[in-house]
């Protein structure tokens, strides 16, 4: 098997740190070399940023580069169109179409940026409401989750596994709102017609 | 054997762990922190924060020469703050083992500059092991505490944030059991490093050094890979797995241990292959070496500056380029920022009306010096803020304005003391604000002696600001809620308008650590004028409608701290209930 490629990009507070580690964890417990990169400190205040996980045989670089991403999840649309161009010709791109602006925005510094989403589905995007999906599981916090089960949706992983992992990972008073958003997520892509 | 999981830094804590290493000390910096808050959640050790890292390498020199093994933990800075002890350590060397994690920050992710560890391994001359993942950086650090206590030396174990926050796989092993410290007998010539003991200490440095470039010919911390011989690659630490995923069939020096340097195996390499490269990030300090010793090395073209990846070394080799989408450069960056509800944002909202001239310091209200708010001229270092306040003051200031001096309760406490003391003793003026936000906030709310919390929640005591501000001299001090819009501004204005030096401790808990949030607020648009008063706090909740320009607030993040609803002079914010919905999009 050779090396995939997960990035994982949002604003900082989103969660993509925690959905990150449940899927290395799940790669990890399906016998797979994993490496997974992420950024703390400055850029976790609200700020852009992404998360790395490769997985395969044998893993080098924890880091990547653009056009070199097999599974690009977005948690956040215009994060989604900054990262783009990481994806591979090919490669799955899936967006929260959600929108946070950014405060240049917010202050009137800069204009809204608008046409995100026909920029996305031109590459072939595929929208997942997780901040929907995420209420209607019970937990406005497990987006991150919802995207985690959208993307399984894809991924040689045994539902079992990520079942397994998200129990062990998130506060025990949400395990059964985040195993709704899993399904959820996943749910969403199967009728997405989010296929690779 | 368990495999797992962990980060460089967990990693790094594991290592220390299975050595045997008794004591933890170190002071939080992005990217080291997590290594001691794994460290202090181990079996049987004993962990503390210090107030900053040259008190935590003596502290750590203690536990040394008291015969334990001890790690300590710190940001590529703030091995500057303990380079002092350092260079004096290298001569003295140990009793116990005695290692330093020093993760350095190419990119500048959370740091101020980009300065290379390896020329302090050089310079301290004290050996440096570079580990380029998650299992090297646990074996290389337990490694490293046998190297101390062999050579007698303290031992720098370096990493990068792709080492520090990677996470990779590892195998944890069984914790060393230590034979008891050997009885304590006073050795001056040893420990005491006044001008006659230093002298004999300075030789014993070189022949230390001298019997570690032996080891460093035969230690398996050096490796060869040969493959491919038309290029030869030098490298350490993450680099190697760069060059590993971009030049698969390349063969490779890889540098366990980058000072000293094993001067004849790299020549055997050099030898054996028809092109030889360094591939290294910050600075270019193994080609120097190499240079140094003479041996010809073929020149490439990565970045100067910043992290490389395996992209950076494809491109520099003239490897064909992957076929890229087309990437959006039009779209409004997305800077850090301060939280709903944090506490520093009143204080730069009122700085910024006082045209003051602000010295800043280094922690999360550094982002106090980006627009809107945009009420901050310097960030150096840790403490300058008061230094530079002072000194800007005796230069005669700037014109009429203000100098304020802003530094946070951990930075006060790492940095700030000795720069305060000295403003008092020279009859220094100007305003000093302490933002006491309870809790090391940036890297993550560590305990400091500010708040009194300690890393393995040992009872201990909370430093009176007022009363130690006093105590140094300071002739006015006070202490404002920072919340209070009205207080904060007219403290401001009093004090600034004071020829004395002043102190004001602007106290409030990070908006992080609030548990009980209060209901969000929103926006009245039959009362809103579109003043903008609101959105010019800076707060991600708060932003204008781009049709009809009200101002709005995203329920979904806003915590109810109710500073906006002080700026606002129509009333037109408003309390709702329960968040309930997502907000506005």
């Amino acid at each position: 098997m050779s090396v995939t490629t997960v990035m994982l990009c949002g604003v900082g507070g989103q969660g993509t740190i925690l959905a990150a580690d449940l899927l290395a964890k799940v790669a990890a417990a399906e016998g797979l070399d994993v490496k997974l990169s992420e950024v703390h400190g400055m850029a976790q205040r609200g700020g852009s940023v992404d998360t790395v996980v490769k997985f395969g045989e044998e893993v080098f670089s924890p880091v990547t580069d653009p056009g070199m991403v097999d599974h690009l999840v977005a948690f956040e649309i215009i994060e989604a169109v900054r990262r783009v161009h990481y994806v591979k010709p090919g490669g799955r791109l899936l967006v929260n179409p959600s929108s946070i602006h950014p405060l240049p925005v917010l202050t009137g510094d800069l204009p809204v940026p608008h046409g995100l989403q026909a920029v996305l589905e031109s590459e072939g995007a595929v929208f997942i409401e997780a901040d929907v999906l995420a209420c209607q599981a019970g937990s406005p916090k497990s987006a991150n989750v919802v995207l985690m089960g959208a993307l399984a949706y894809g991924l040689p992983f045994s539902q079992d596994a990520w079942c397994d992992v998200i129990a062990r990972r998130v506060p025990p008073k949400t395990v059964e709102a985040n195993l709704r958003a899993f399904e959820l997520g996943r749910g969403a892509c199967q009728k997405g017609e989010c296929a690779l | 054997m368990v495999r797992i999981l962990l980060s460089g830094n967990e990693a790094v804590a594991h290592g220390a762990w299975e050595a045997g290493a008794a004591v933890g000390v170190g002071y939080p910096g992005t990217p080291s922190t997590e290594t001691l808050e794994r460290f202090a959640k181990l079996e049987d050790v004993y962990a503390e924060w210090a107030p900053n890292e040259k008190v935590a390498l003596e502290v750590a020199a203690g536990v040394s020469l008291a015969g334990k093994r001890v790690l300590v933990t710190m940001k590529h800075v703030g091995l500057n703050v303990a380079a002092d002890p350092l260079f004096t350590l290298a001569y003295t060397g140990v009793r116990g083992g005695l290692v330093v994690l020093v993760a350095d920050d190419p990119g500048m992710h959370s740091s101020q500059n980009e300065q290379d560890s390896h020329n302090y391994a050089a310079f301290a001359r004290v050996p440096m092991l570079d580990p380029c993942d998650s299992a090297e950086a646990l074996a290389f650090t337990r490694q490293a505490f046998d190297l101390s206590e062999e050579f007698d030396t303290p031992v720098l174990v370096r990493s990068t944030v792709r080492v520090s926050h990677a996470k990779t796989m590892v195998e944890l092993g069984e914790r060393m059991r230590r034979p008891a410290p050997s009885a304590y007998a006073t050795d001056p010539a040893k420990w005491v490093m006044m001008p006659a003991m230093a002298r004999q200490r300075r030789l014993v440095v070189d022949e230390r050094i001298e019997a570690l470039c032996h080891f460093a010919e035969l230690t398996d911390l050096n490796r060869t890979e040969y493959r491919d011989t038309s290029v030869g690659v030098v490298c350490a630490g993450v680099s190697y797995q760069y060059v590993r995923e971009a030049l698969p069939e390349a063969s490779i020096l890889k540098l366990g241990m980058t000072y000293p340097l094993p001067r004849d195996l790299v020549a055997q390499f050099a030898a054996k292959v028809e092109r030889l490269v360094v591939v290294e990030e910050a600075d270019p300090y193994l080609a120097s070496a190499l240079a140094a010793m003479g041996i010809a090395v073929s020149d490439l073209d990565l970045p100067k500056a910043g992290e490389l990846s395996p992209g950076a070394i494809r491109r520099a080799f003239g490897l064909p380029e992957p076929e890229l989408r087309e990437a959006d450069t039009s779209l409004p960056p997305r800077p850090p920022l301060l939280c709903p509800g944090c506490p520093h944002r009143p204080v730069f909202h009122a700085l910024k009306k006082l045209s003051a001239v602000v010295t800043g310091d280094i922690g999360c209200y550094t982002l106090g010096a980006l627009r809107p708010l945009a009420a901050m001229d310097t960030c150096v270092c840790m403490g300058a803020s008061i230094g530079m306040a002072h000194g800007v003051g005796i230069a005669g200031g700037v014109g009429d304005r203000p100098v304020v001096g802003v530094i946070g309760d951990s930075t006060f406490a790492h940095s700030g003391v000795t720069g305060l003391m000295n403003t008092v003793y020279n009859g220094g003026a100007g305003t000093i604000l302490i933002l006491d936000n309870r809790i090391t906030a940036m890297t993550g709310h560590q305990g400091n002696p500010i708040n009194g919390i300690t890393l393995q929640d040992r009872p201990s005591h909370e430093v009176d600001l007022v009363g130690l501000c006093r105590t140094l001299g300071v002739p006015r001090v006070r202490v404002v809620d920072p919340h209070d819009l009205d207080a904060t501004r007219t403290a401001l204005e009093e004090e600034t308008a004071e020829p004395e030096l002043s102190v004001i401790v602007f106290r409030a808990p990070c908006a992080l650590l609030v548990r009980d949030k209060g209901d969000p607020y929103a926006v009245d648009e039959d009362a809103c004028t579109k003043c903008a008063a609101c959105v010019k706090l800076g707060c991600p909740a708060i932003g204008r409608d781009e049709q009809t320009r009200y101002a709005y607030i995203d329920t979904s993040i806003c915590v109810g701290c109710g500073q906006c609803v002080q700026v606002c002079k129509y009333d037109a914010i408003v309390h709702t209930g329960p968040a309930c919905d997502l907000g506005r999009p």
